[in-house]
This record gives C-alpha cells, structure tokens and sequence, in this order.
C-alpha cells in the first residue's frame, strides 16, 4: 500500500524526534551519575556513580521538600476529586435551571491562569494570616483542580447509558445510592485519570509555592529544587542528580499508568 | 448552543443536582472567582503592598500600551506563541501526514517517549536546559565543537537575541510531543476510503494532506493550539528559572512581569492589571480558536 521509501521516511522522522525529545532526559540522568570530582559535563558519560543521588538528597534537603510535595498533593486531590465527582454528577446527570451556565462559568474558569490570581491571593492570604502554611498552597489549588475535575467528570457521566440510571430510579434508589453504587465502578477509568492528571499538575506547581512559601519546612520539591539550584551554581552533578529526584516520582506514574495521562492530556486539559 | 434531546442529561429536572454541585461551586468561587474579582479590583489601585493604595482608574491598563517594558513583554509571549504553538502543531501536522499512509509498528512505543517531556515538572525541564545552553560546559557548544562548528558556539541564553528563541526551542521541546500524540491519534480515526478515493483520483502525499488528512483534523488542530496557546502565554516558570527575564528585558514576558511588580517592584496594582489582561488574551485567543474550528475555516 505505502510506498518502501515513504514507509522509511516515517521511521527516519519518527526517530529523529523522539531522539530530540529523549536526549535531554537522558543527557541530565547521565549527569546525575558522573565522577563528582572527574570532568562535568552535560549529558557525558563518566562512570556510574549513584551515591551522588544520596549526596544530593542531604546537601539539597530533598526529604522534607518531598514531604510537603507530596502533603499538598494528597491533600488536594482528595479532596478536589470527591468535590469533581459530585458537581460532575450533577451536570452529567441531572436537568435544574441554570445548569449551562454555571457550566460556561467552569469552563471559563479552566483557562483562568494562576498568574491572574496569585497577586490578590497573596495579599489576602497575607491579612489572614494564611501565607506560610499549607492552606495557602492547597486551597486554592482545589479552587483549580475543581474546575478541571468537574469538567472532565461531566464528560464522563454524559457517557453513561441513561437506562442504566432509569433502571436504578424505578427500583427505587436514591441519587445518592445510584451514583456510589451504580455509577461510580463504571466511571474508576476515568477517575483514575483525572486523579493522575490533578497529581501531576500539583507535583510541579511553582508559582504558587514559590510566592506563597517562604518558610524553608514548607518548601515543595520544585521550589526546593530552584533554591537549591540558585545556592549550588558550580556542582552540576549535584543539581542534575536535584532535578532527577523531583522529577521521578511523576515520571514513574507515568511510566506505568502512561495511557491515562496521554488520554487524559489528549482530551483538551487544561488547569489554571 | 441548546443542547439537543439525545444531549440532555438523563432523568426529570432535579432540585437535588444543585446540592451536589454546591461544594464544588462553592470552592471554585472562594479559590478561583473571588481572587480574580478582588486582581480586577486591584488593578484599579496604585498601590505598593504596604501603605494605602490611591484609586487611579484604568491608569495601569493604558500602562500596557504606553510602557514600553510592558510592550515588549506582550510581544516576547507573541514570539513565544510561536515556537509554543506554531511550531509544535506544524511538526505535529508533518508527522500526522507521514503516519496517515502508513503502517508504522510501534507507535506505542513513539508515543511514549514523544509524550515524555509534557511530564517533567518544568522546573527541572529549565534546569535541565540551562544546563545544555551552558556556555562552557552546556551539551550545545559541545556538540558544535565535536562537528567542528566552534566558531558557532554562544552563551545561548546570555545573549540579547539569542535569549528569547533559545527559551522558546525549550518550549517547543516540551509541547511537540502532546502536538504529534494528538495529531496522530486523529489520524488514525479518519476512514481509509477517504484516502482511498484520493489515490484512485491520483492524489499524491501532498495533495492527499491538504485534501484529506488536515481538513478531518480541524478538532484536533484546535485542541493543540489551546492548549500550547495558553502555556505560551501564560509561561513563568521556565522564564523564572533559565533567565529571570534577562539579558536585560530580552526575555522579561507578562507573567514575569507579574512577579516581579506584585512581589520585586511593589507595583501591585499595575501586576494585578496585567494578570487580568493575559486572561483577556487567553480568553480571545482559545475563543477565536475554537470558533475558527467549528465553523470549518481552513486554518
């Protein structure tokens, strides 16, 4: 059907650009494990040398910044996923007035970008009393998740055959019953999705972090990561090893569970 | 847009639907709408963070215009729009033309590691290439002066023109690849006797792009361009972390300018002001987008 020559042009482009798209990962792992005292160079290869990880994990402070990454992680999602999943419901499932216009008010709110929001957080959090606590970081990151999570749940329950839910209704079950009972195992792909994605994005949230939190205890793993880069100029293999560690838990999700994130990411999302 | 009968959720109107999305609607107001109303309402201040602010109307708006490290602000995110967007969806739109003849094995694998970047937390993707722009040690200038280009090599993000595309080829680094997976994963829905038709009819891989393969992926083209549009212009981090806006004001772009005024400078008002118009801009931008998509405009 397609042509020899045409078939390996595809390969040859196909292998050109994953090639670009893996060099830098691979050069930066390769730098992480180089001789800390023989030549540093991005990307070349100098022995294996994994204690580096360990060395950076002390100098950097990477333990309590994970700490916190991962606090403000499960925190968030929890919570903003059962929060999707009932407002999800209601708009994927249920007619009352207004219910598409306070949809349009979601989805505009997905595109609202946290650079809009972050100077009156600030400030207000500040008056609180609120900066330099966890509260600053996980409110209002359940304020975004929220909007994603209710968006890409409606989509979800649209799906789901209306007999189903009319079968449900006539033996009786309530709204509450049917969605716990009935819907919910059906939607565990989905939910799975839609909790790696909101992972995701909380893992490598920085400008928030970065205005929100100056207490060093506090610190999440990018943050951590930007601090340390700016007090660790000159050891590249010390950063690299840094940036390798914040990076790996988020990739190894993604190595396992790759199909959600690329179904999910595909389908349109976007947080703010 | 009404939606149709075979559209409507399922079931009689429901009172109870309004209890379910009560604690939803409430935390996306408290956290999300609520901070937006009070950045508009900032935006009409001058005010430094501290001591009171004084009222000035749209005196921070018309800043946007008359300033000129605003201007230049604005117009680096418009560059950047091109190697975050154009760039990626137009590679994305090479490949998608190449699969869509053929049989290639292995796809799985390809789309692994082209999605790979979209998962790198971006702080480590800034680190990561500022390490390879590294004038001395950088993977770069080592690689020029292995093919014996030395005479080429830079400081890449040290220098005033070089800065900006040099920051944006990181963008494109991490946005190719959701642009390829997803142009591809439309082209594989699109019916074979489509391009059966287009081959009896003689067309050859051009022809049959234009005719056939970019028209069927209108959706999917508009999805690409949302989503890499906004990450263009509502960029920080990486900026933050490879340049903090330098050389100079060469790579300075709104959300930069954010930080810096709302927590560098003490010009809250005037950050405030331009947080509220990059939302503007988004808005317009996925809007006219998704409107150009719908409607079924060549792109």
């Amino acid at each position: 059907m397609t042509s020899r020559r045409e078939l390996t042009l595809t390969y040859v482009v196909l292998g050109a650009f994953s090639l670009f798209a893996l060099a830098p990962v691979v050069g930066i792992v390769l730098t992480a494990l180089q001789d800390p005292d023989g030549l540093a160079a991005f990307g070349s290869f100098n022995g294996l040398h994994p204690s580096n990880f360990a060395d950076a994990w002390r100098d950097g402070n990477f333990g309590p910044y994970l700490r916190s990454s991962v606090i403000v992680m499960v925190v968030v999602v929890a919570v903003a996923s059962v929060l999707s999943v009932l407002a999800g419901y209601a708009f994927g499932m249920m007619r009352f007035r207004g219910s598409q216009v306070l949809f349009y008010v979601v989805l505009l709110g997905l595109m609202i970008p946290t650079e809009a929001i972050v100077v009156p957080l600030y400030y207000d959090y500040r008056d609180a009393g609120l900066t330099d606590t966890y509260w600053a970081l996980i409110l209002p990151q359940i304020g975004t998740s929220v909007a994603f999570g209710t968006f890409w749940m409606r989509a979800f329950f649209r799906t789901v055959p209306r007999s189903l839910v009319e079968a449900a209704r006539i033996d009786g079950a309530s709204s509450w019953f049917t969605l716990w009972r009935v819907v919910l195992p059906l939607a565990r792909p989905a939910v799975l999705t839609m909790m790696l994605l909101l992972s995701m994005w909380t893992w490598n949230e920085f400008l928030l972090a970065l205005v929100m939190v100056t207490d060093e205890g506090l610190r999440t793993a990018p943050l951590g990561l930007s601090f340390f880069q700016g007090r660790n100029q000159t050891d590249l293999t010390l950063l690299a090893a840094g940036a390798v560690i914040v990076a790996t838990p988020i990739v190894l999700l993604y190595v396992f569970l790759q199909r959600h994130f690329i179904r999910g990411m595909l389908s349109g999302a976007v947080k703010g | 847009m009404r939606a149709t009968a075979s559209e409507r959720p399922p079931g009689e109107p429901r009172l109870v639907g309004y209890l379910y999305l009560l604690p939803a609607l409430v935390a996306f107001t408290a956290f999300v709408l609520v901070p937006l109303g009070r950045a508009v309402w900032l935006s009409f201040y001058d005010w430094d963070g501290v001591t009171p602010g004084t009222w000035t109307g749209l005196d921070n708006y018309a800043e946007l215009f008359s300033e000129e490290a605003l201007r230049g602000a604005f117009a680096h995110a418009l560059v950047l729009l091109f190697f975050y967007a154009l760039l990626p969806v137009g590679i994305g739109l090479l490949l998608a033309g190449l699969v869509a003849r053929a049989r290639v094995r292995g796809l799985a694998f390809f789309r692994t590691v082209l999605f790979l970047p979209q998962v790198i937390a971006l702080v480590v993707v800034a680190v990561m290439w500022r390490m390879i722009y590294d004038p001395g040690s950088g993977a770069l200038n080592e690689l020029l002066r292995t093919f014996g280009l030395g005479s080429l090599t830079q400081s890449w993000l040290g220098d005033f023109n070089l800065a900006l595309p040099a920051v944006g080829v990181v963008g494109t680094w991490v946005w190719f690849g959701l642009a390829m997976v997803l142009l591809m994963a439309g082209v594989q829905k699109i019916p074979a006797s489509l391009y059966d038709a287009a081959r009896v009819d003689g067309a050859g891989m051009v022809r049959e792009f234009f005719a056939v393969t970019l028209p069927a992926l209108r959706g999917e083209i508009a999805v690409a361009l949302t989503l890499t549009t906004i990450a263009a212009l509502r960029n920080f981090d990486l900026i933050y972390i490879t340049t903090k806006g330098g050389p100079g004001d060469a790579t300075s772009v709104p959300a930069f300018q954010v930080y810096d005024r709302a927590f560098q400078t003490g010009e809250v008002g005037s950050a405030a002001a331009i947080g509220i118009a990059l939302t503007a801009i988004i808005f317009c931008f996925s809007f006219v987008i998704n409107r150009t998509a719908e409607r079924g405009y060549a792109l």
